[in-house]
């Protein structure tokens, strides 16, 4: 379908603002103007509301159909959160209001909900203390980086590396960067599918900042060795980091403060319910054990005896303003409600779920497919093509040959450390009779391979593009509409 | 509530085919001396009680009758169909569009996005958005640091000080040295204390236009300064005054941010935002963040998908130019929106029907007794106005009664005490600003 701007009409309006009700005085000099008005679309209302209507059905959502996409929990986002969200009194309120004495009874709703939000991580995690500023889990990860820094320059510690699986996201080593630290990368022992130790104690040193972990890994594999390696970090002082993406398989099972981490990240919009919206907005709150709680990013809530809320700024060894205020808020709001709405068995039952659904999925699909670890799994499961490829399809073929099905793909070529990987996440909100489906055409993908391969490399024909050439996109830089 | 479908008939047969007896075997890799100590939360609440708990909770906050806080963060007028299509939730529950053939709707969007953000700023390319404003801001000081291989950036008085204060967050860590000047509320940024604080050091200088004070400017002498000395330029927009002012393209500008919560954004009290960046082709490499590119697909039909990923951390890991991976891709949908709504036009009058007010306000305030509003430069919608005593002190007794009259500018600035900030948007009326002057002229009388 056209772009936008091929549907402009010259002078055509889609939103009548008000008449001016005061004199208009032009007070800007002419120098301080632009030459001539952006070139942005002249369209009726009913013109955008169709454009966009139709966009989003060349569009995939969970709320279309089966998303398996490995270590991004796509669940289910409950109605109710974004009913929640758009009450007015949380949706409207200006952020500076808290930073003034006058200004907290106007937002004490806000701040109770951050307040109650960091007390309810605290408990699902076992840390200290959290702070919701970061804005994304990426951005958990530098924030959490940056904590580990001060609390190092505090201590006069001269450290330089970070530690990071080898299978771990492309985040951590690049949070870990950007925070200043050199990165080294970890093997994975590929009979236990877990961080071998052994190598861990030959790379750890006094310059070791810290170990970045994601447990359970991007193997689905909860690292039953965990203690040990805490402890091998804490030799060294190394602090010891929880990457929480995966923490969706894990409640009311295991908290990483009651096993010795020193920071973590929790991805609000994956395990908590709260949309990705085409890729965010998410929250990445960052929790810390008591030690680095003074090093939190500026400002902490804070309840007073009277249940009445208020900011704190005065923390003089906290890294600092790492957001312009307390986070995406509206995601804190939702992740809150969602919490509140399940509440401790629904948090269990979460869990128990969402590993029960990836165990039965990885039973139905072994025989199929390559399972380079043959054990039980957490919350994912990753399959190799390689039988696969032998007739010439990869995992990019089986990718889209699910799309004509109406399935989303699971994440290919993910993690690394396997050739051909395919990361399957299929989450505790799916029905038994959409994995046995999913697990049908999975199998009928894996027959075709061998039969019929040519098929499917044709695929997908049931949408509006198939296999977009990616190298002239890169090539042409065509990056906007020159019409 | 639970929103899980698996039925306890159902769950046994699922443990049959998984070969276990129990659900608990499936956690058996969890060694029990790390079972959690704690996990204590209260039992669930039925979609009802939810609702009620939270109308209920919402009604703690004391709401205000007038409201002119502004600082970078606007209340405007956001048209019904934005949210309505923002809302469908092919687009709200999808995740990020790394398989093209699903994601044709969020990608097209992204372009048209892009594409309006270039449109407005005059600037060769924008991605597909950041955070916020203030993360923009320092991506692109990074950005300006490895183009030219210096570690020294010069930020003008006029940065709004929440963004001067991430950057130093950001940097603590990193051998960046950041140098101040000294803000000018008056007027226009000094020319010659920016021009004496740059050096061969120095990467790069960042502006605002307007300031944080409201002003408005051309930059363009201090682009071409810059440039003679090899030293680029960072400018910080506000999206809405871009449909009138003079353009960072227009000006030579290297690298433009900006917060652009003012497009169809609420304030939800400080996120989710939309980090604004657009740049030259000459820096497009360097560019964090996703970007997404008009292609054809294999039998030639045109096609979007996102492009340059060898530049992103998911490729790149440690040599990445950024860690972003999450963005802010519904509020950039958000913004699309509401520009192609109001477009060409639309947004011209909404940046006119703001600056007129904003006029207007500045008369009916310059008129009390002891207030003087600060009138040497022209401003857009933001102006700072003198009061008689603490700024601080009278804007916390009208907090009391519901009067946001404007922010005390002596919560970022030691010398500025007696000093606030007013802003004032197309959803001001006449009458809410003539309330704003009695109430103010009420208070300054006690």
């Amino acid at each position: 379908m056209s772009v936008i701007y091929k549907k402009s009409v010259k002078d055509r309006r889609g939103v009548k603002l008000p008449a001016p009700d005061v004199p208009a005085e032009p007070a800007i000099p002419e120098s301080c103007l632009r030459a001539e008005d952006a070139e942005l679309c002249e369209l009726s209302e009913l013109d955008v509301v169709r454009h966009f209507t139709e966009l989003s059905r060349k569009n995939f959502g969970v709320d279309t159909g089966f998303y398996p996409l490995g270590s991004c929990t796509m669940k289910y986002n409950p109605k109710i959160l974004e009913t929640i969200a758009n009450i007015p009194a949380f949706h409207d309120a200006h952020p500076f209001l808290p930073q003034f004495s006058g200004g907290s009874a106007h937002v004490q709703a806000n701040l109770e909900v951050l307040y109650n939000l960091e007390r309810a991580l605290s408990e699902i995690t076992g840390m200290k203390e959290f702070s919701l500023q970061p804005l994304a889990g990426a951005h958990g990860e530098l924030t959490g980086m940056m904590v580990i820094a001060a609390y190092h320059n505090d201590k006069g510690n001269k450290k330089t590396e970070v530690l990071i699986p080898d299978e771990a996201h492309g985040t951590n080593p690049s949070s870990a960067a950007i925070a200043g630290y050199e990165v080294k990368a970890v093997p994975t022992n590929m009979e236990t599918g877990m961080l071998d130790l052994d190598a861990l104690r030959s790379m750890i040193g006094d310059q070791t900042a810290a170990v970045m972990l994601t447990n359970p890994n991007t193997l689905g594999i909860f690292n039953s060795e965990i203690q040990e390696l805490v402890e091998i970090a804490h030799e060294y002082d190394a602090q010891v980091y929880y990457d929480g993406a995966n923490l969706n398989a894990v409640l009311g099972k295991f908290r990483p403060g009651d096993a010795g981490f020193d920071v973590m990240h929790v991805n609000l919009h994956k395990t908590f319910g709260t949309p990705h919206g085409g890729g965010g907005p998410g929250s990445g709150p960052v929790g810390v054990r008591e030690h680095l709680a003074d090093f939190l990013p500026i400002s902490r809530v804070v309840k007073h005896k009277n249940n009445d809320y208020s900011l704190d700024y005065g923390q003089p060894k906290s890294i600092g303003y790492i957001a312009p205020f307390y986070g995406n808020y509206a995601i804190c709001l939702q992740a809150y409600a969602y919490i509140v709405a399940l509440g401790k068995q629904g948090l269990i039952d979460v869990s128990e779920n969402a590993v029960l659904n990836a165990n039965y999925l990885m039973n139905l699909l072994k025989d199929d497919f390559d399972l380079p670890l043959d054990r039980a799994c957490m919350h994912e499961f990753v399959l190799s093509a390689k039988k696969q490829v032998e007739h010439g399809v990869r995992a990019l073929d089986i990718a889209k040959a699910l799309i004509d099905e109406g399935f989303h793909p699971p994440t290919v070529y993910f993690p690394l450390i396997v050739k051909e990987a395919l990361m399957i996440e299929p989450v505790e909100t799916e029905s038994r009779e959409t994995l046995d489906s999913f697990a049908a055409t999975m199998k009928k993908i894996a027959r075709m391979a061998e039969k019929d391969p040519e098929s499917l490399l044709a695929t997908p024909s049931t949408t509006s593009v198939c296999r977009p050439d990616e190298v002239k996109a890169a090539k042409d830089m065509d990056f906007s509409y020159k019409g | 509530m639970s929103y899980i479908a698996t039925t306890d008939a159902e769950r046994q047969e699922m443990l049959k085919i998984c070969g276990v007896s129990s659900v608990a075997d499936l956690f058996a890799d969890i060694p029990s001396d790390v079972a959690p100590k704690s996990f204590n939360l209260p039992e669930g609440k039925s979609e009802l009680d939810l609702h009620c708990h939270f109308r209920e909770l919402a009604g703690r906050n004391k709401p205000l009758t007038l409201n002119f806080f502004g600082g970078g963060f606007y209340d405007h007028f956001v048209p019904a169909a934005v949210d309505a299509l923002v809302s469908r939730s092919e687009f709200y529950t999808a995740y990020t569009p790394y398989q093209p053939e699903l994601s044709q709707g969020t990608l097209q969007a992204i372009y048209e996005y892009q594409t309006a953000i270039c449109r407005l700023t005059n600037m060769d390319v924008a991605n597909a958005s950041l955070y916020d404003g203030g993360t923009a801001l320092y991506e692109a000081c990074q950005m300006a640091i490895h183009a030219t291989r210096r570690n020294r950036i010069v930020i003008d008085g006029g940065l709004n000080p929440v963004y001067r204060k991430m950057l130093y967050s950001y940097t603590a860590n990193l051998h960046i040295n950041l140098a101040d000047c000294v803000p000018v509320i008056h007027g226009h940024c000094d020319r010659s204390y920016i021009m004496d604080t740059l050096d061969e050091s120095t990467a790069a200088v960042v502006l605002q236009n307007p300031n944080f004070f409201g002003v408005v400017d051309d930059h363009t002498d201090i682009v071409e300064y810059c440039h003679k000395h090899g030293i680029l330029v960072i400018q910080v927009i506000y999206p809405i005054a871009a449909a009138l002012l003079k353009t960072p393209g227009e000006m030579g500008v290297d690298i433009a941010v900006g917060e652009g919560q003012s497009l169809g954004l609420p304030l939800s009290f400080g996120g989710p935002y939309l980090g604004i960046m657009a740049t030259t082709k000459k820096q497009v490499r360097r560019m964090p963040g996703r970007i997404a590119g008009r292609t054809v697909d294999k039998k030639g039909r045109e096609a979007f998908v996102l492009t340059l990923q060898a530049r992103e951390q998911h490729i790149r890991r440690e040599k990445a130019t950024s860690n972003i991976c999450t963005n802010e891709a519904l509020c950039a949908l958000r913004a699309q929106i509401y520009l192609s709504l109001l477009g060409k036009n639309g947004l011209k009058e909404v940046a006119q029907l703001c600056a007129a007010k904003a006029e207007y306000a500045k008369q009916q305030l310059n008129k009390i007794k002891d207030v003087e509003v600060m009138r040497a430069s022209p401003t857009f919608n933001e102006f700072t106005v003198k009061l008689p005593r603490s700024a601080k002190e009278v804007v916390n007794a009208m907090l009391a009664k519901n009067v946001a009259p404007g922010l005390p500018l002596g919560r970022f600035y030691d010398d500025m005490d007696e000093y606030m900030l007013v802003a004032v948007t197309e959803k001001r009326t006449k009458a809410q600003i003539d309330q704003l002057a009695e109430a103010l002229e009420s208070e300054l009388c006690q």
